[in-house]
């Protein structure tokens, strides 16, 4: 199964892409997971997870070719 | 002022079959806020105050630096020192005299701001650190007012409409479905440490007042339950649509006797165990004994201390000149707004793991602004 990541802010920053794919997760959990392995740095800071759009709560079973959006909080004015 | 000039000055306006007159009156009437006159304030208070917003609330602290002027357009080069909510009601005076502003040229606090809100019937936050974001949140769903959220980083801003309800679902959501708390210092980051480019305040404020002028207007679908993710360097716009959160662990101030005695400052920097001194322990501290104060502040920024001694090593040199702090006395580490001084107390305290090093709560800024009252 076939993922399409995007990130924001300073998420972009540490994997140094703003968007990609990536096959082989079936959830949120095992996505933060993965991420956090590759990228050590996004442990220490929050986001939010989006799926097509949609900001989730909770661990969300991936479908194929959905869309997980990555949003740390800005506080700059 | 008298009929004619006022279809003159807004005849570009009235002209819109979606306003017309009926829509100019109902921007005569309304009464905005906005937190923070710097670069997401200044555009969203020009564009208000010239499109007719009868009266106009501005709340900063803070002055006018050097290094505002690239994106705070409302100010000059002769304003600097100045306060930023004074400079900018009078510039909105000269721009447009037939309506009303208000300047609150001190900090937004919890004791104040029930009090301040109470008298808006919009919010605009343009606001630069995460304790006054998520103040001015709790605030506006305890008051029950429509906040209009901005926020920017690099080259990339965020907008949306908290706590107005949705014309279509009827639900509303605030900044805490969003985020639901406030980040820890290492992902606190703001504009002081990796910048923003000058025209992306510029363009989220702009989208502020927009926003603004369609929910007293009543046009189009204002952005509720949604926040815009804009990148300038992409060209892009990503919306992200917001549930309300239902996690009932989220702590935050239930009601208005709970939020005065709610400590934002602190709740922005609960993971890093950092201690913090309040303004009032600081100055007993350093009457008391005699101690190290470091400004960990890049050069030149304002304001400028000459109340006590100080050592200056800006946070930028900070992990490099650690070694040469002297551990002899209390170590008390400052910065504008006391983020940065946390960070360096975590630099200070990974090296010297016993010393006995503490960050000013809330800055030289909060210093400057109690120090000025008594």
């Amino acid at each position: 199964m076939e993922i399409n990541l995007l990130s924001f802010g300073q998420i972009a920053d540490i994997t140094g892409k703003s968007a990609w794919k990536m096959v082989g997760v079936k959830d949120t959990n095992e996505l933060i997971k993965n991420l956090e392995e590759q990228f050590p740095a996004l442990s220490t800071i929050r986001y939010s997870i989006a799926v097509n759009k949609k900001l989730i709560q909770e661990n969300t079973v991936f479908n194929e070719k959905d869309t997980i959006a990555l949003l740390p909080p800005f506080s700059g004015g | 002022m008298n009929t004619e000039n006022n279809y003159n000055r807004y005849q570009r306006q009235i002209q819109l079959k979606e306003i017309g007159q009926q829509g100019q009156d109902k921007m005569a009437q309304a009464k905005v806020l906005i937190i923070g006159a710097g670069g997401l304030g200044c555009p969203a208070l020009q564009y208000l105050a010239a499109a007719g917003v009868g009266t106009i609330g501005i709340v900063d602290f803070d002055v006018i630096e050097m290094s505002n002027l690239p994106r705070q357009i409302l100010y000059k080069v002769d304003d600097i020192g100045q306060s930023k909510a004074v400079t900018a009601a009078k510039r909105l005076e000269a721009l447009n005299p037939e309506i009303k502003i208000q300047a609150y040229n001190f900090q937004i606090t919890t004791k104040n701001a029930l009090e301040i809100l109470e008298n808006y019937d919009i919010i605009i936050d343009g606001s630069d650190n995460f304790a006054t974001r998520y103040l001015v949140n709790d605030a506006c769903v305890l008051l029950d007012k429509p906040l209009i959220y901005g926020a920017v980083l690099r080259f990339e801003g965020q907008i949306g409409i908290f706590n107005l309800v949705d014309k279509e679902t009827h639900s509303k959501t605030n900044y805490r479905d969003l985020f639901p708390k406030s980040p820890d210092l290492d992902s606190a980051i703001s504009c002081n440490d990796l910048g923003v480019l000058g025209v992306i305040p510029g363009i989220i404020g702009i989208m502020q007042a927009t926003e603004a002028l369609k929910i007293i207007t009543g046009i189009g679908n204002p952005l509720t339950n949604k926040i815009i993710s804009y990148n300038a360097l992409e060209n892009t716009f990503y919306d992200f649509e917001i549930v309300a959160n239902t996690n009932s662990s989220i702590d935050f101030p239930k009601s208005k006797l709970a939020f005065l005695d709610y400590n934002y400052e602190w709740n922005c920097n609960t993971n890093l165990n950092i201690e913090a001194l309040s303004v009032e322990e600081f100055d007993n501290l350093r009457m008391k004994e005699t101690i190290t104060i470091i400004d960990v502040r890049e050069k030149g920024e304002l304001p400028a201390v000459n109340e006590f001694l100080f050592t200056l090593i800006p946070l930028s040199e900070f992990e490099n000149e650690v070694s040469t702090i002297s551990q002899e006395n209390k170590i008390v580490v400052f910065c504008k707004s006391g983020q940065r001084s946390a960070k360096a107390v975590k630099i200070l305290k990974e090296k010297f793991p016993n010393c006995e090093a503490f960050s000013l709560a809330g800055g030289i800024k909060y210093w400057k602004n109690k120090y000025n009252k008594t």
